[in-house]
C-alpha cells in the first residue's frame, strides 16, 4: 500500500516536473508561482533568521518573490538572480554561499577521514588486546565447542529473569 | 505588593542556595558530615521557596498587573487563563523561574533519596546541583528580573526599576502586549517545559560525575545511581524535540518540521551528547570499560546544555533582529569557562585511575559497536557545532554574515544518520565480550535476507532514488531485526517454559525492560526515520492563484477553493478562512480550512495550515494571499508531504519505549543490588 | 602495553600521571573555544561603533546612478536614516526628516542620506517618490552599512559630527521635524 502510494507519488510528481518544463510557461506570460517558488526556496529571506524565502509569510518577502518574478520574467537566469540577490542583502540571503559550497564539496571527505581517524585511534588504543584476537585465540586456546544461538540466547533470557530477584 | 514578596522570595532562595553550595563544598572537604547536612536542608529548601516565587508571578500573570513588565509583555486581557499561566515560560526572564524551579524540584529529589552507601557522594552533588542553581537564580536577580515593573516620574518619564524611584508612581496599563502568537500552540505550550526538564535533569548525572572525580571513587557506582535520571533526562529531552518538531510542522506553515534553523541546532547537541552518553554507559556497567569516555560525554552534555542556553538566549545568534540585547552573555560565558576548567581539571587529574578494567576483546563485540555508535554521534556533534559557528566565525573574520541552513546539514548528516541506523540492526544482534563474523552472521542472515525482499518490492514499486533506497532497506532491515529480537527471546522462553507466546511476550519484556525498551526505542527511531525519508525524497509542493471554483493538482490530489471569509474575533486577530475540498483521483476526501491569523497587537501574521492526514502522508494546504474584497481569487501553496505521520507514530513508540526503560523496579528502589548474575567475575572489581 | 593475553585480560597497572602536555594540550583547546566564544560575544555585545568613535567611510550608491562617501563629507554633519519601503514607522517618519532636510539645504552643512535597508528597487522608488524625498537614497549593498552600524531594525538613525564622528543615534523614528533638529542644532556649533 505504501509503495503503491509511492510509485503514484513518483509517477506523478515525474509527470509535474515533464508538465512545467514544457509548454505551460509558453501559455503563463509571467513566470508560475512554482518557478518564482524554486528560486526563492534556495534564497533565505533578508529580514528574518532562517526563513526560506519561499515560506516567508511577510509583506517584505511577498515583495522580494515579486521581484523574483520580474526578473525572471526578464530573462534572468538562477544563478544571476542568486548574485543579485548576494550583492544586494549580503551573501548570508544565500542557502549555500560560495565560500560553504566549496567546503561542502570537501565535507564528506571531511567527515569520512575524522570518522577514520576516531577508529584508528580506537584501534590504537586497542592494539594490545586486539592483537590476541586477532594472532592468539583462533590457534592456541580452542574455543569452547560453539553453543547453538538458541541454547545461548535461553541462557541470557534466564539470566535476565535471575537478575530481577 | 505581590511583585516584591516574589522578588524578596527569590533572593533568598538564591541566599540558601549559594549557602548550600558553601557548606557542602566545606563539609566535603573538611569531611564533617553536618555541614553536608546542613546543605541538604538548605538544598530542600529552595523548592518551597522557588513554587512561591513562581507562583507570586503566576499570580500577577493571571491578574493581569501590567505594570510588571513581563506581565505586559507576555499577556493580555484576551488571553485564556491556561495561556496565562503558561506564559511563565513565554519569555525569557519568566522561563529562568521556571527553569529554576524545576532546577530545585529535581536536586530536592536527589538529596532525599537514602545516601547509607554513597555518603561521600553526597556533599559534591549538593555543591555542584546548587551552584546551578544558584547560578540561574542570580541570573534572574541581578540581570533578568520578571519583576521589575514600570514607574512613572512626575515629569513623565517611564523607568523600569524593581523599587520605588523617588517621587515616581507606578504606571497604570490597561491592557499587554500578548503571549508571541506563534507560542500559542499545545505543542509550544509543552515543548519548553520539557526541554528544560531535559536539561535540568541532566544536571544530577553531571553531579554524581563531578561528585565521583572529587572523592576518587570512580567505580561504576555514580552510573548506577544515575542510570535513571540519565534515561529519564534524556526522555524528556527527546519529547520536547519532537514536540518542537511538530509545532513547527502545525505552526510554521513551511510543511516541514526541521529547518536546522541555529535554535534547533542548539538544542539538538546536547540531546547527541546525551544519546552517545545513554549507550556508553552500558559498556561501563558491563564490561567496565569506556570509564574515561563516559566521564568526557556528561561533562559535554552538562556544558552543551548551558552553551545552547548562552547561544539562545545571549542574542549571538540573531543579531540583526535581536531587539532586546541581553545582558546575560558575559555572565554565561564566565560560568561555562568555569564549570568546563574545572570539570576538565577534574578528569586530568583522576584520568589514570580510570583505566578500564578489561579490554576489548573482539572488533565485532557489543561493546566495539557501541563505540562505533558513539563515534558516530561525536561526528554529528562536530558538524552541528561547527554549523553553528560557522556564521558568527564568518562574520568575525570576513565581516560577512552567512547562513548555514539545511543544504550543509542534510548532505553532512545524512550518512551518519545511515550509518547509525545500520549499527542499530547490528549492535543488538552481537554479544558483548565476543562475536565472531561466524556467530554474528549466524544472527543477522534471516532478517538481513527478509529486508532484501522488501527492497525488491520498493524496487519493484518504481523508487529508484539511490539514497531514498539506502533509507528504506535500512528501515525495514533494523525493523526486522528488532521484531526478531523480540520473537527468538519470547519464542525461546515458550519452548523452555510452555507459556504461550504472548504471555512469553510480555514476560520477557517486563523482566529486562531496559534491554526491550531500549528495542522499542529502536524501532520508534526507525519509525521516525521513514517520515523523515518520505519527506526528504519525496515531498512535492505546488503553488497557484486560482479563483473560486477552480483546482490545483499535486500528486493525483485535486485540490478546489470553495470560498473564503474575513473576519475579525473577538481576542484580537484578523482572520483569513478559506474553504478548500480535497479530491483524490476525483473521490472526495475532506474538506480543509487553511487560514492566515493577523494578530493587531503584535502586527504579526500567521500561516496555519490545513491538513488532511493519512499513513500514506498529509495533504498540507497554505493560504498564501488573496483578492481583498472580493475574495474571488486566491493563492494556495500545497504541500504534499508522503509519509510524515510515521514520524509522529515513530515519536510515540519512541517515548513509551523510554518509558519502558526508565520505569522504576517498585521492589529494588534505593540501592539496586550490585548484579551478582552479571559478567561473572570481573577482575578489578572488590 | 603488551598483556598477558588471557581470556579477560586485567589492568592491573602502577597509576601513573598524565603527562604534562596532554594536559596543556587540552587546556589550550579549552580556552582556544572560550576564546572564539568571547570574541562572538564581544562582537555583538557592543557595536563596533560607538558614540564620539570616528565612523569608517560609508560608500553609498544611490537611485539616481551616483556615488556618495562620506569621506568627501569632512567638515558637515551627516544624517544616516535606516529604512525600507516594508516599514510602516519609517514612512511616519519620512515628512519630517525631508522637512528637516530642506530647512539644513541652503547653507549646505548638513548632508542628508537614506540607506534603503534590504528593500526591492521598484518599491523603494515608489517610497521615494510617495514622500518626495529629495535628499540621496541609495541601497544598502550587501548590508554592509547596517552591519557596521549593527542597526537592530528600521527606522534607524545616525548623526556624524563635522569630524566623522558618530555623535548620536536614534533607535526607532521620528515623531516630529522638531527632534531631529533639537539633535543636528548642537552639532553646528
Amino acid at each position: 500500500m505504501r509503495s503503491a502510494t509511492l510509485k503514484i507519488a513518483f509517477l506523478l510528481a515525474f509527470a509535474l516536473g515533464w508538465l512545467y518544463a514544457t509548454p505551460v510557461s509558453a501559455q503563463q506570460p509571467t513566470p508560475s508561482d512554482n518557478q518564482v517558488n524554486a528560486v526563492a526556496h534556495e534564497l533565505y529571506c533578508p529580514v528574518c533568521e532562517n526563513i526560506p524565502l519561499d515560506v516567508c509569510s511577510t509583506q517584505a518577502c511577498a515583495q522580494w518573490r515579486d521581484l523574483i518574478r520580474q526578473k525572471l520574467a526578464a530573462g534572468w537566469s538562477t544563478q544571476k538572480i542568486d548574485d543579485y540577490f548576494a550583492a544586494q542583502y549580503g551573501e548570508r540571503v544565500l542557502a549555500v554561499p560560495p565560500l560553504q559550497r566549496s567546503f561542502n564539496q570537501l565535507l564528506p571527505g571531511l567527515i569520512g577521514a575524522g570518522i577514520l581517524a576516531g577508529v584508528g585511534l580506537v584501534f590504537w588504543t586497542l592494539r594490545g588486546s586486539l592483537r590476541s584476537v586477532f594472532v592468539k585465540t583462533p590457534e592456541s586456546t580452542p574455543p569452547p565447542p560453539p553453543p547453538t544461538v538458541d541454547a545461548e540466547l535461553l541462557d541470557r533470557v534466564e539470566k535476565d529473569l535471575r537478575q530481577r530477584t | 505588593m505581590i511583585a516584591e514578596l516574589g522578588f524578596g522570595i527569590l533572593v533568598i532562595a538564591f541566599a540558601v542556595a549559594v549557602y548550600s553550595a558553601a557548606a557542602a563544598i566545606y563539609g566535603g572537604l573538611r569531611n564533617q558530615p553536618a555541614w553536608a547536612e546542613s546543605a541538604r536542608y538548605g538544598m530542600l529548601l529552595t523548592w518551597p521557596l522557588i513554587t512561591l516565587a513562581a507562583l507570586s508571578l503566576i499570580s500577577l500573570l493571571l491578574t493581569g498587573h501590567y505594570e510588571v513588565e513581563y506581565v505586559y509583555n507576555v499577556t493580555s486581557n484576551s488571553m485564556p487563563t491556561y495561556l496565562k499561566i503558561t506564559a511563565l515560560w513565554g519569555g525569557q526572564s519568566g522561563s529562568l523561574v521556571f527553569w529554576s524551579w524545576l532546577m530545585s524540584a529535581f536536586a530536592s529529589a536527589v538529596t532525599l533519596r537514602k545516601w547509607d552507601r554513597d555518603r561521600e557522594f553526597l556533599p559534591w552533588v549538593i555543591a555542584v546541583s546548587s551552584i546551578t542553581l544558584a547560578f540561574f537564580l542570580g541570573l534572574i536577580i541581578f540581570s533578568q528580573n520578571p519583576f521589575v515593573r514600570i514607574w512613572v516620574t512626575p515629569s513623565g518619564q517611564q523607568l523600569l526599576s524593581m523599587v520605588q524611584p523617588a517621587g515616581a508612581s507606578l504606571a497604570v496599563v490597561a491592557d499587554g502586549l500578548g503571549l508571541n502568537p506563534l507560542l500559542r500552540h499545545p505543542g509550544m505550550i509543552f515543548h519548553p517545559p520539557m526541554l528544560y526538564l531535559g536539561f535540568v535533569s541532566f544536571v544530577i548525572p553531571y553531579a554524581f560525575a563531578i561528585a565521583a572525580l572529587v572523592t576518587g571513587r570512580t567505580d561504576d557506582r555514580w552510573i548506577r545511581i544515575t542510570r535513571r535520571w540519565t534515561l529519564v533526562a534524556w526522555l524528556f529531552l527527546s519529547i520536547g524535540l519532537f514536540l518542537g518538531m511538530r509545532w513547527a510542522y502545525d505552526v510554521l506553515g513551511w510543511g516541514g518540521f526541521w529547518g536546522w534553523d541555529a535554535v534547533e541546532v542548539a538544542a539538538l547537541m546536547p540531546w547527541l551528547a546525551g544519546t552517545a552518553f545513554v549507550h556508553s554507559v552500558m559498556i561501563q556497567e558491563k564490561r567496565g570499560m569506556m570509564k574515561r569516555w563516559n566521564m568526557v560525554l556528561i561533562i559535554l552534555t552538562y556544558d552543551l546544555v548551558i552553551y545552547g542556553t548562552f547561544l539562545t538566549r545571549s542574542g549571538v545568534l540573531s543579531s540583526v533582529h535581536a531587539f532586546a540585547q541581553s545582558s546575560i552573555g558575559p555572565v554565561f560565558f564566565a560560568f561555562i569557562g568555569i564549570t568546563f576548567g574545572i570539570s576538565l581539571g577534574l578528569l586530568l587529574y583522576r584520568w589514570p585511575e580510570l583505566k578500564s578494567e578489561m579490554q576489548m576483546t573482539s572488533v565485532l563485540s557489543r561493546e566495539a559497536l557501541f563505540l562505533l555508535n558513539n563515534l558516530l554521534f561525536m561526528a554529528l556533534l562536530v558538524v552541528c557545532f561547527w554549523g553553528v559557528n560557522f556564521p558568527l566565525l564568518s562574520e568575525l573574520f570576513t565581516g560577512q554574515k552567512v547562513t548555514v541552513g539545511p543544504p550543509f546539514y542534510t548532505s553532512a548528516t545524512g550518512p551518519l544518520w545511515a550509518g547509525l541506523l545500520l549499527l542499530m540492526g547490528v549492535a543488538p544482534l552481537s554479544a558483548w565480550g565476543r562475536s565472531t563474523v561466524k556467530t554474528l552472521g549466524k544472527a543477522i542472515w534471516k532478517p538481513f535476507a527478509a529486508s532484501l525482499v522488501v527492497l525488491a518490492a520498493v524496487i519493484a514499486a518504481g523508487t529508484r532514488e539511490v539514497s531514498a533506497l539506502i533509507g528504506f532497506w535500512l528501515v525495514s532491515y533494523v525493523i526486522l531485526v528488532t521484531l526478531y529480537e523480540y520473537l527468538r527471546g519470547a519464542w525461546a522462553r515458550h519452548r523452555r517454559a510452555g507459556e504461550n507466546l504472548l504471555l512469553a511476550l510480555w514476560r520477557l519484556i517486563g523482566r529486562n525492560r531496559r534491554r526491550y525498551g531500549g528495542y522499542f526505542i529502536h524501532l520508534g527511531v526507525v519509525l521516525a526515520a521513514l517520515g523523515v525519508i518520505g519527506m526528504q525524497f519525496f515531498q512535492t509542493n505546488t503553488q497557484g492563484s486560482i479563483p473560486v471554483g477552480s483546482s490545483l493538482q499535486l500528486d493525483g490530489y485535486t485540490i478546489t477553493y470553495r470560498s473564503l471569509a474575513i473576519f475579525d474575533t473577538p481576542d484580537g486577530r484578523n482572520v483569513a478562512r478559506a474553504v478548500v475540498d480535497v479530491y483524490k483521483n476525483g473521490a472526495f476526501l475532506a474538506e480543509l480550512y487553511p487560514r492566515r491569523d493577523y494578530y493587531y497587537a503584535s502586527q504579526q501574521p500567521m500561516t496555519i495550515p490545513g491538513v488532511r492526514s493519512s499513513l500514506g502522508g498529509d495533504i498540507y494546504v497554505d493560504l498564501v494571499d488573496w483578492q481583498p474584497i472580493t475574495t474571488e481569487g486566491a493563492t494556495f501553496k500545497i504541500y504534499h508531504n508522503p509519509l510524515i505521520n510515521w514520524l509522529w507514530i515513530g515519536g510515540l513508540t519512541f517515548v513509551l519505549g523510554a518509558l519502558i526503560a526508565a520505569w522504576p523496579d517498585g521492589e529494588k528502589a534505593p540501592a539496586p543490588s550490585e548484579a551478582p548474575a552479571k559478567e561473572a567475575a570481573l577482575p578489578g572489581k572488590a | 602495553m603488551t598483556e598477558a593475553p588471557t581470556d579477560i585480560p586485567p589492568v592491573a597497572r602502577p597509576v601513573r600521571r598524565l603527562p604534562a602536555w596532554i594536559i596543556g594540550l587540552a587546556f589550550i583547546a579549552l580556552i582556544a573555544f572560550l576564546a572564539v566564544l568571547g570574541f562572538e560575544l564581544k562582537s555583538i555585545q557592543q557595536g563596533p561603533i560607538l558614540r564620539g568613535q570616528q565612523v569608517p567611510a560609508i560608500v553609498l550608491n544611490t537611485f539616481e546612478g551616483t556615488v556618495v562617501n562620506t569621506t568627501d563629507l569632512k567638515g558637515k554633519v551627516v544624517v544616516l536614516n535606516f529604512w525600507a519601503s516594508w516599514c510602516v514607522p519609517c514612512e511616519g517618519e519620512a515628512p519630517a526628516l525631508e522637512s528637516a532636510w530642506n530647512a539644513y539645504k541652503p547653507e549646505g552643512q548638513v548632508v542628508f542620506l537614506g540607506v534603503d535597508y534590504v528593500d526591492t528597487e521598484p518599491e523603494a522608488r515608489a517610497f521615494l517618490s510617495k514622500y518626495d524625498i529629495t535628499y540621496p537614497n541609495g541601497p544598502d549593498l550587501g548590508t554592509k552599512i547596517s552591519q557596521m552600524f549593527r542597526i537592530t531594525g528600521v527606522p534607524e538613525t545616525y548623526f556624524l559630527d563635522r569630524e566623522g564622528k558618530l555623535a548620536y543615534s536614534q533607535i526607532g523614528p521620528f515623531s516630529t521635524e522638531d527632534e531631529i533638529k533639537a539633535i543636528i542644532d548642537p552639532l553646528l556649533k
